[in-house]
């Protein structure tokens, strides 16, 4: 007869990325570094579940020569949303875990990535709409150049060097979407 | 006959040759091969020490990095600088306040970083103002001076402001004895010996924040004193003096000064003032000086004269002061590292007398003395002699330590370092200085631990070392590497008004401490404008206040009108930035004062008077951006009754036509 159940290892990783998920909420997810010749020291742009941290004030002074809207955390219904999808995702986890059922770990990772996956288009929009829509009366305005920082990757911005890449947030995200998938992989492999 | 002229011929040969081997070397072989590597640091490189070098005449601080000899920065202390709008800005003005008024200069001779348990803490370096007698605080936080204390009862702030070895106090000697403040001045010259009294100011510092307050002055025989240094380790709680003029003269002292083969090493005991003190047998005497303290937050200093000291009479007060002899009118009064010894130099002296602490102790306690002046015992010298450095060279000035046992002496006369041995006495090394050596510098050098890599010179006299430029020439600096057995010069550099005593430290101590901007927030000047969105002007009867911002790159407002001839105009200006490095300036047309520069934070304000209708711009002085030249206003005067509304906007203010279409 056919074992329905889990392996002990795979609920225990379950409920394991579970609680790394709650670490998620504490720390930066995902972060833009900007160098330019008089930044030597560079300056940063640190994006947590709950709001856009490091040096913004400095940031949003310098993009208004550009035209650049000025960034607040207000703006983003995400920075109120995210957090608590986060902890959905932590008891998601957990509870298959418990259900200890292989359609819940299916339901489990396919949720996780197809979040993954809106989550990055929705800050790909948020940077798109920051590089193109530009005062008109702004006093740098160069022919066809928009201001788009890069997904993921570095891109030369005028004088500035953007560098974006996950924060700490970002590479447990990511850790916790490999683990999940391993445990997946395994339980469909095993008869 | 032809033997004798070849004879002639070659014995004339040999002689020229001879003298003019004998003709000394051209002093500039003083510099050897590799210096310049030694004194290099490459471009972006930070460098390893800060010096803090007095500015003589320019009433100033100057700050230089070693080993580069590269001009950091000048910190105004006691003269107005109208580049920084120190002591023209409404902030600034009460920082130069004395009881005279405003005084917008003076003369800085010695700096001294604070201590704690006798080594360089990092925290403040004090300054001295020899003319109208102060001291100045400085904090290393900011580079910028946050204090400045009158001394009353005192001219010619000399030996000051040298510190305890826990900064407990800085202390300031009268170079001239003068009447007591709140006796009459009135009276001849020639009655000097008897009117005429030294003061000597002992004003303690706070632990925290640094305050200095004049704890007490001891009053004593009416000389000159002319340098000092605390005592350290064993001989903490002492402070010694050097004094001339002990023939009291008040005329031609060069001449009339100079007469006894000794004058004197004033040894204090302020551990026994302060019991004295305690005790209440300090005299309260009714003064008049300014206490003027610059507040960080509010970013306006406030002056304020106080009316009272209290004074300890040395003459009655037996066991504080005693009396050395010292040869030839001493000027350096040097304390070695371990407190032991303490090395007198006579100006025109070719000997170094040094004293030990433990003799001076002993000869105290057996009475060893060999009577008094005025009232004050004078200790045998050779009851308080450790020994005599013979034929160091002539006039000897000042000493410096490198913590290894070896002392470090400046002679202006025979303008030369020499490097001698504390114990055994004996000179190790000598090397020249061009020319004229006054004070020297080794990084700690007058603290319980030196940092013996570099030593610095700092010269009189330059003559023939820097392109000239006229009558008036450079002043100048001399790095030496004394890591090594011998002293080598690896540089040269010029420096800003005359160089009195330097101090310098690892550059480790002060650096990080830095502060990169005021916050915003924090601010809580009278007239901050926290925002563009709070600025305004302010009409109160014939003033003006304008309540401005400044931030890359426009001010706010940028268009004023509605001013009248008659008005008193007061520019607010809050620069808004949050990032280092990016002070504003303002200067607007006519001002009879100096520009406003505005550090990031900060609020400064410039009062202005205009004295003519018309149209008056303005602009930031500092290149902040891109579009700095884009950053100025207008300002327009109308005559006194005009009935121009006052009116005040940033990027509103268009042609009729132009506003229609927007």
């Amino acid at each position: 007869m056919e074992r329905s159940g889990l392996l002990k290892s795979s609920r225990i990783l379950l409920v394991l990325s579970g609680v790394l998920l709650l670490f998620i909420v504490k720390v930066p997810i995902w972060q833009i570094e900007l160098n330019a010749p008089q930044y030597p020291e560079g300056l940063a742009l640190q994006i947590h579940a709950d709001g856009i941290k490091g040096d913004v004030e400095i940031i949003n002074g310098l993009n208004h020569y550009i035209g650049m809207k000025t960034l607040h955390n207000e703006d983003f219904f995400e920075f109120t949303a995210l957090p608590y999808l986060i902890g959905v995702f932590a008891v998601i986890f957990i509870l298959s875990a418990a259900i200890n059922k292989k359609p819940a770990l299916l339901f489990s990772l396919s949720s996780f990535v197809l979040f993954g996956i809106v989550a990055m288009i929705d800050f790909w929009r948020w940077e798109y709409n920051y590089g193109h829509d530009l005062n008109p009366d702004a006093a740098i305005k160069v022919p066809g150049m928009a201001y788009q920082p890069p997904l993921i990757g570095y891109k030369q911005l005028l004088n500035f060097g953007a560098y974006s890449i996950p924060d700490i947030g970002g590479w447990l995200f990511i850790a916790v979407g490999v683990i999940v998938l391993s445990i997946t992989v395994i339980e469909l492999r095993r008869k | 006959m032809k033997k004798l002229t070849n004879l002639l011929l070659i014995i004339s040969i040999i002689t020229v040759t001879f003298l003019s081997a004998c003709k000394p070397k051209n002093l500039n072989n003083a510099v050897s091969g590799d210096a310049a590597a030694k004194a290099y640091v490459a471009p972006g490189k930070y460098d390893e020490y800060y010096n803090f070098v007095s500015g003589g005449f320019s009433g100033q601080m100057s700050v230089y990095g070693l080993p580069s000899g590269r001009l950091l920065r000048v910190i105004p202390v006691f003269s107005v600088d109208p580049e920084k709008g120190y002591g023209y800005s409404e902030e600034t003005k009460p920082m130069l306040n004395t009881s005279h008024g405003i005084v917008p200069w003076d003369d800085l001779h010695h700096p001294e970083l604070s201590q704690t348990n006798g080594e360089i803490d990092g925290r403040w370096i004090f300054g001295n103002a020899n003319n109208t007698p102060r001291v100045a605080r400085i904090d290393l936080k900011t580079f910028r001076t946050s204090e400045i204390i009158e001394l009353p009862n005192s001219a010619g702030n000399h030996s000051s402001p040298f510190i305890t070895e826990n900064t407990e106090y800085v202390i300031a000697g009268t170079r001239f004895s003068v009447p007591g403040d709140d006796e009459n001045g009135d009276v001849p010259i020639s009655t000097y010996k008897k009117n005429f009294k030294g003061y000597i100011s002992f004003i303690s510092v706070g632990k925290e924040d640094g305050k200095m307050d004049i704890a007490f002055q001891l009053q004593c025989p009416g000389i000159n004193f002319d340098l000092s240094h605390a005592g350290k380790g064993k001989s903490h709680g002492w402070f010694f003096f050097s004094c001339y003029n002990t023939e009291q003269a008040n005329t031609l002292l060069e001449v009339n000064a100079s007469q006894r083969d000794k004058d004197f090493i004033m040894a204090v005991n302020w551990k026994k003032a302060e019991e004295y003190l305690k005790a209440g047998k300090g005299r309260k005497q009714a003064v008049k000086y300014a206490h003027n303290y610059y507040n960080e937050t509010t970013h306006t200093a406030v002056s304020e004269i106080r009316n009272e000291v209290t004074i300890l009479d040395t003459k009655e007060l037996k066991d504080i002061c005693y009396f050395i002899p010292c040869p030839k009118s001493p000027h350096g009064c040097d304390v070695d590292p371990t407190g032991e010894y303490i090395v007198g130099s006579g100006k025109l002296a070719a000997l170094i007398p040094v004293f030990s602490f433990d003799k001076i102790q002993k000869a105290i306690a057996d009475k060893a003395y060999e009577g008094e002046y005025d009232g004050i015992p004078v200790i045998k010298y050779d009851a308080a002699l450790y020994g005599e450095v013979k034929k160091p060279g002539l006039g000897p000035l000042h000493t410096e330590f490198d913590g290894k046992g070896n002392a470090y002496t400046s002679f202006f006369v025979s303008s030369e370092v020499v490097k001698w041995n504390i114990k055994d006495l004996k000179v190790l090394d000598r090397v020249p200085t061009f020319y004229s050596v006054g004070h020297l510098c080794i990084p700690g050098g007058d603290s319980r631990k030196p940092s013996p890599k570099y030593l610095i010179a700092y010269n009189k006299i330059t003559k023939d070392r820097y392109l000239p430029t006229g009558p008036e020439l450079a002043q100048s600096a001399q790095l030496y590497d004394i890591s090594g057995d011998k002293m080598q010069l690896i540089l040269d550099f010029p420096t800003i008004g005359e160089p009195h005593y330097a101090q310098a430290v690892a550059a480790d101590v002060i650096k990080n401490n830095s502060v990169k901007f005021f916050k915003i927030d924090e601010n809580a000047n009278k007239y901050v404008s926290k925002g563009e969105g709070t600025t305004k002007v302010v009409r109160e009867g014939n003033k003006v206040h304008i309540y401005m911002t400044a931030i890359r790159s426009h001010f706010s407002p940028d268009n004023i009108e509605g001013v009248r001839l008659g008005d008193e105009v007061y520019f607010h200006v809050t620069n808004l930035e949050q990032d280092w490095d990016v002070p504003h300036g303002f200067a607007v047309k006519g001002a009879v004062n100096a520009e406003l520069l505005i550090m990031p934070g900060e609020t400064q304000t410039l009062k202005w008077t205009p004295d003519r209708v018309g149209m008056f711009p303005m602009y930031c002085t500092d290149f902040c951006s891109a579009l700095h030249q884009e950053m100025q206003g207008y300002l327009r005067v109308s005559p006194a009754g005009s009935n121009v509304p006052l009116t005040f906007s940033t990027g509103t203010n268009m042609p009729k036509e132009e506003a229609a279409t927007k």
